[in-house]
């Protein structure tokens, strides 16, 4: 088990270089980000070769590459293009820990701008997860018990609707059910963006408040997902030898459903909440956007309608890691869960 | 009419046991048509392109760029029956063309996903070796990077780099070719992976080392003798991917970096709608609608024809 985790750990090392160098070579080339440095006015020109020597942008590509992964700590920059190197660089590089700094936001680090869109995302997110994986099990596992019943073609056709839906016609329309509507008839409302009213402040009640619509679109479309994963799982259990042992031994219903079926069909769930938790941090995109919740996807667009490539960079190799990281736990989770399973 | 003149099948009493052997194609028919949310869809499906290609021609596409700023943001009328947008264009003339520009790229950029998919998942599974590594890698980078974020960095990448090309007299935006490159280049990686597979266990039958004993071609052996093996999941991914292309299209032509106006989709008649949620509700609910309808539908489809084709490969 050891040598196999080790061995996954060493295999995603090529894997990262292969992603790091796909995105660096995209963002190089997705726009100047220099025109907007010089404020209101447009930049420069001698501003503009001042602040490209100063960056590194002038350099080659695989120059600024090799920058950005090991730093430029060991070289000397010619700040004023006389040939004469003038100050030394101070950029550590990914593999030391540091992401460089934003060119948008003047100098800040990009780890420190990441981190502090990260919680808010999490906010949204963990929360999300929770739910989808309660309900989804919930609404699964009833309408496989009751297959061909009403309620499971309703859940079957509700959920095949649920994972055609475009997440913005969700959102849209639950901001104007439960925001537009609910207002209009002098029903309680509910707030359709931001994280908090700025009269009242960040309060745990204001920011679960503004939680609700966001969760509720996401949640909405996963549900669906699910409930078809845990409710052919389930089915596939249900049908087992040791099912019918069980019954015919004359083992109470929900003793044969809870304790022998769940067990066994909630096993493939595992993965799934493995492979999805990294690609919901991505899907808070649009939802994002949508809500003006200030996340991770909401920084990512600013950042690349801006052509701020280290930020971008930033985002996205996070998530990789995370992608590859939870793909290894859930190996070895689903390993601890399935004793049949050995590596 | 005697006895000896009617033929000697009519006497038999037709009990099902007699009738000659299905062909594949009946037999993936029958099990298709049992899917009765797949045949409806594909009704519905059929009722969408009509909308939206013989709309055309009802509306030109100069009806559908055409503006009158006296008449902005009002609500469904006779005259417009789905209203009018934020600088009074005709919102039902844009969903028709809006419609055929989102289909389109749909349809497109799963051939090119295809095409893509199926070079790099059977010269992989084939030959193996280094190759296999290398292309699996690759194929592995670009999954584990979140696709939203994928295609997002090359929308911009790509922006402005492809001019606008002329089609069957009409021009459509570089924007469009762009969406199309992108899913199609982000989404290859799966159906490789299938195919991938496939090759793998095919090639291991007696009638490849038959083909190889002959002399015939790597080549020949792959695209000749292995492929048509490979089609029913090829074409069931292919038509689930559509349904997927046209979604990602929608979300990125929403972020405002997909298809640039005036040339409509779906996805960007819904870009400024946040603004108007409260008070043009039609703005977005009728292409938002109009995608949701059609994704749909070729959901069911898709899973119409993997029962029909492929009813082993259901996810468990």
């Amino acid at each position: 088990m050891t040598r196999y985790i080790i061995r996954r750990i060493l295999q995603s090392i090529p894997l990262l270089f292969i992603i790091s160098l796909i995105l660096f070579l995209l963002l190089n080339n997705i726009g100047d980000p220099l025109t907007m440095m010089g404020g209101r006015n447009p930049t420069r020109p001698d501003d503009r070769a001042r602040l490209a020597r100063q960056l590194g942008l002038d350099k080659p590509v695989t120059t600024q590459y090799l920058y950005w992964l090991i730093g430029n700590d060991w070289t000397m920059i010619d700040v004023d293009g006389d040939g004469i190197p003038d100050i030394p660089g101070e950029r550590l590089g990914v593999l030391r820990g540091d992401f460089g700094t934003s060119i948008v936001t003047r100098g800040k680090p990009v780890s420190e701008i990441i981190w502090d869109r990260i919680p808010n995302t999490l906010l949204l997110m963990v929360p999300a997860q929770i739910f989808i994986l309660l309900f989804g099990v919930i609404v699964g596992v009833y309408s496989a018990l009751r297959q061909y019943s009403w309620v499971d073609n309703a859940v079957t056709t509700l959920s095949f609707v649920g994972f055609s839906m475009p997440i913005f016609l969700i959102a849209l329309l639950s901001i104007y059910f439960f925001s537009v509507l609910f207002q209009r008839w002098g029903l309680p409302n509910l707030p359709a963006n931001g994280m908090f009213d700025p009269r009242v402040g960040k309060t745990a009640g204001q920011v679960a408040k503004h939680m609700i619509l966001p969760l509720f679109s996401i949640a909405f479309i996963d549900i669906a997902r699910y409930s078809r994963y845990v409710r052919s799982a389930m089915l596939e259990v249900m049908s087992q030898d040791y099912i019918r042992t069980a019954k015919a031994k004359g083992l109470k219903r929900y003793y044969i459903i809870f304790i022998h079926a769940m067990r066994n069909a909630l096993l493939p769930i595992v993965t799934l909440v493995g492979l999805d938790l990294p690609f919901l941090l991505a899907g808070a995109v649009v939802t994002e956007r949508i809500f003006a919740w200030p996340g991770m996807g909401r920084l990512f667009l600013d950042h690349l309608q801006r052509a701020d490539g280290p930020v971008v960079m930033g985002i996205v190799m996070i998530l990789a890691v995370f992608v590859i990281f939870s793909q290894i736990l859930t190996d070895i989770a689903y390993a601890a869960l399935d004793p049949r399973i050995r590596y | 009419m005697s006895v000896l003149d009617t033929p000697v099948d009519a006497k038999i009493p037709d009990i099902g046991l007699e009738s000659p052997p299905l062909s594949l194609s009946e037999m993936a028919w029958r099990r298709f048509r049992r899917h009765k949310l797949a045949i409806a869809s594909s009704f519905l499906l059929l009722f969408l392109i009509l909308f939206t290609f013989g709309g055309a021609l009802i509306y030109s596409e100069a009806d559908a760029n055409f503006n009158d700023t006296t008449k902005r943001l009002q609500a469904p009328t006779a005259e417009h029956p789905f209203g009018t947008d934020t600088i009074g264009r005709d919102i039902l003339a844009r969903t028709i063309y809006g419609g055929q520009i989102s289909i389109l790229i749909g349809l497109t950029a799963v051939i090119v996903q295809v095409v893509v998919g199926v070079i790099i998942g059977a010269i992989s599974g084939y030959y193996g070796g280094w190759l296999d590594s290398l292309l699996m890698r690759i194929t592995e980078a670009i999954l584990t990077i979140p696709t939203l974020f994928l295609l997002l960095v090359m929308a911009k990448f790509f922006s402005g780099k492809v001019p606008d090309l002329n089609f069957f007299g009409r021009t459509f935006s570089g924007s469009v070719v762009v969406i199309i490159l992108i899913i199609g280049l982000t989404s290859w990686p799966r159906l490789a992976r299938i195919v991938r597979a496939e090759f793998l266990a095919l090639k291991e039958n007696d009638f490849i080392l038959a083909a190889r004993a002959t002399g015939t071609s790597n080549t020949q052996i792959m695209f000749k003798h292995i492929l048509p093996n490979t089609v029913a999941p090829i074409v069931v991914t292919a038509t689930l991917s559509v349904a997927g292309a046209i979604i990602f299209e929608a979300y990125i032509s929403f972020l405002g970096m997909g298809v640039q106006p005036p040339t409509a989709t779906w996805g960007n008649m819904i870009t400024g709608a946040t603004t108007y949620i409260e008070y043009a509700p039609w703005l977005w609910f009728f292409p938002g609608v109009l995608i949701l309808l059609t994704v749909l539908s070729i959901n069911f489809v898709g899973d119409g024809l993997r029962d029909a084709l492929d009813p082993r490969s259901r996810p468990e």
